[in-house]
């Protein structure tokens, strides 16, 4: 390399740094630092008052042996997640096809559709939704309409995990966005050619739309999963922060705020919180090892 | 654009039969419209009900909640709104608006600022290591961030910044949120390199190019961000519920939460008119901007 291309190449690292200076900042001391600094706590017995006391896999072992709650909470969250997300998806995906059967409206329709994603995390709604889905409220009214009387379903243990599966299904509007501009990307003449070959519309369904939305699909998936492992503002409102009846809303994310902000176990908190990104990073390795599979990227003109 | 349910072929063949069953096919075209209105009117009334249901609910006496279900208030009030605007706990209902804009704008101006930066560097500027701090940017969008706020806690309470609103305003200075910074290195991807290098031949640096060509190109990534940013931190519970303690500094979310533990069972008019009027900006917003967002979203997705 020549001294002038040196000092050039030199000259944009300066640049390139300069401008990354609050970024590398904020990577640096609020998320790499922190990430290493609780990784380190998941090892230790911390109460923020007196110095973190190292006790080796101690959290860990007690996490999955010795803590029901935590199992509990396990196991709604996995429902949660393995429940709700495929309806979430499955319906975001319907609807988005209904969308694009025909335009008249459809921009009205979208934004219908899409403002309880933009809301549905916040108090308000979690406030509403309690009122709607209480004894007497609107749900069970029409219910008991066509003779169904399930009472509330708020203190209800077998009915309060639906119930929150239903408010993450009525946000499908932002993965039903994302559906729909990937469905306006398949070109015609693939659904024109299968049809020559005498397709019906659930073959068409199979081999046009499946595949030719493989990578958008892929896309919603690992976000909305990811996203439903974090639920908490809605079921903490909802549970008024007490994550029951009977722990049924005591979500991953909403013990874990009990134990680190309530009871001060700090360590533990950090302990659960790692086993949760590991959860997730797993998820994700999965889903990126197996997409090579049946992600089908079409004509790289993106 | 409808073209799926009627392929060329079997529109040659429609041109050549007799006018009734041409007409008989249009009809049929015609009702199927029909059909799939009302499918997804329907649709739209199920998703849109909780919150039409919410702003009717807003108008019921509290005695009336548990009698009456339905839309329509037997005895329409304003009363919810008359209590609720005194506020609760010795604090006025503006106080928690104005706590809560002053965290949103001073978030959508951090955020603006740090991921505007950020992103040109990542899409414009080669350098050593640029690789490397992109996958790392990129990957804090998967980081579940329940592994981060114990020792954000930690830190912000060893430095005293606790019960202030530096522990929600600061990270948005810092371009913490990776979405935007991803969301604006796309759209200036999609500008053509030309002006800039042009700029560079005649002498501009990367400040100069940064200022003046770039960001007036990309002010549509920016307000989309800027909403998004407004959105989500109005509705953030978690940060403030870590971080404020004293009910005059609350947010307006938590302030709810306060008017839903002391009033829930005795007063749910005054909780649905407040848990109203916090959403409030949030819908304005969204029907002014909804053609932002709901774009936003959808080229967010695609261009992976």
């Amino acid at each position: 390399m020549s001294p002038g291309r040196r000092r050039a190449a030199r000259r944009e690292s300066v640049a390139g740094y300069g401008f990354l200076v609050p970024w590398l900042i904020g990577f640096l001391g609020l998320t790499l630092g922190p990430m290493l600094y609780s990784l380190y706590l998941a090892f230790t017995k911390y109460n923020l008052f007196k110095d973190p006391e190292w006790v080796g896999f101690d959290n860990f072992v007690r996490m999955f042996t010795d803590d029901p709650q935590y199992l509990q909470s396990v196991q709604i969250t996995l429902i949660y997640v393995l429940v709700g997300t495929p309806i979430k998806l499955a319906a975001a995906l319907g609807i988005a096809m209904l969308l694009n059967y025909r335009n008249k409206g459809s921009g009205f329709f979208r934004s219908s559709f899409y403002a309880p994603s933009l809301i549905g995390a916040s108090v308000s709604v979690a406030i509403v939704w309690r009122a709607m889905f209480s004894t007497d409220g609107p749900v069970d009214n029409s219910l008991s309409l066509f003779g169904i009387e399930l009472g509330g379903w708020v203190g209800n243990v077998a009915l309060v995990v639906p119930m929150m599966i239903l408010l993450a299904v009525w946000q499908f509007g932002a993965p039903m966005v994302i559906f729909l501009a990937g469905l306006k990307q398949i070109p015609q003449e693939l659904y024109e050619a299968a049809e020559v070959d005498g397709a019906g519309p659930v073959r068409k369904f199979r081999s046009v739309t499946i595949p030719m939305l493989s990578s958008v699909i892929f896309f919603n998936l690992l976000l909305e999963l990811i996203n439903a492992f974090q639920i908490f503002a809605s079921a903490y409102i909802i549970s008024n922060g007490s994550g029951g009846p009977a722990g049924m809303t005591n979500y991953y994310t909403v013990y874990l705020y009990k134990r680190g902000f309530a009871d001060l176990q700090m360590g533990y908190a950090s302990a659960m919180a790692w086993v949760l990104v590991i959860v997730v990073a797993i998820i994700a390795f999965i889903l990126f090892k197996t997409s090579t599979r049946w992600v089908h990227y079409a004509g790289e003109n993106r | 654009m409808s073209t799926i349910e009627v392929p060329s072929a079997e529109f040659l063949e429609i041109s050549t039969e007799p006018a009734p069953q041409r007409r008989r096919r249009i009809k049929r075209k015609t009702v199927n419209t029909i059909i799939w209105m009302i499918v997804l009117l329907a649709l739209t009334a199920i998703v849109l009900y909780p919150l039409v249901w919410m702003l009717f609910a807003t108008f019921k006496p509290s005695s009336e909640f548990g009698q009456n279900p339905g839309l329509m208030p037997d005895n329409p009030t304003v009363d919810n709104y008359v209590k609720v605007v005194e506020g609760i706990a010795g604090t006025p209902l503006w106080r928690f608006f104005a706590n809560s804009l002053f965290i949103a704008v001073m978030a959508v101006i951090g955020t603006l600022f740090s991921s505007a930066l950020a992103a040109y560097a990542f899409a414009r500027i080669k350098f050593r290591g640029v690789g490397l701090l992109f996958a790392a940017m990129i990957g804090t969008l998967l980081l579940p961030f329940h592994v981060i706020i114990i020792p954000q806690y930690i830190m912000f309470n060893k430095l005293e910044l606790v019960d202030t609103y530096w522990p929600l305003i600061l990270p948005k200075f810092l371009a913490t949120e990776a979405f935007f910074v991803f969301l604006i290195v796309q759209f200036i991807r999609n500008i053509p390199r030309d002006m800039d290098e042009a700029a560079r031949i005649d002498g501009a640096g990367h400040i100069r190019i940064f200022f003046s060509i770039i960001l007036p190109l990309i002010k549509p990534a920016l307000i989309t961000s800027a909403i998004f940013t407004f959105i989500w931190t109005w509705n953030d519970f978690l940060g403030p519920l870590l971080y404020i303690n004293t009910p005059e500094e609350y947010p307006l979310p938590i302030a709810l939460k306060l008017y839903n533990d002391q009033t829930s069972t005795s007063d749910y008019g005054a909780t649905m008119a407040v848990s109203f009027l916090a959403l409030l900006p949030i819908l304005i917003f969204f029907i002014v901007f909804q053609r932002f967002l709901v774009d936003g979203v959808a080229t967010q997705g695609l261009k992976g």
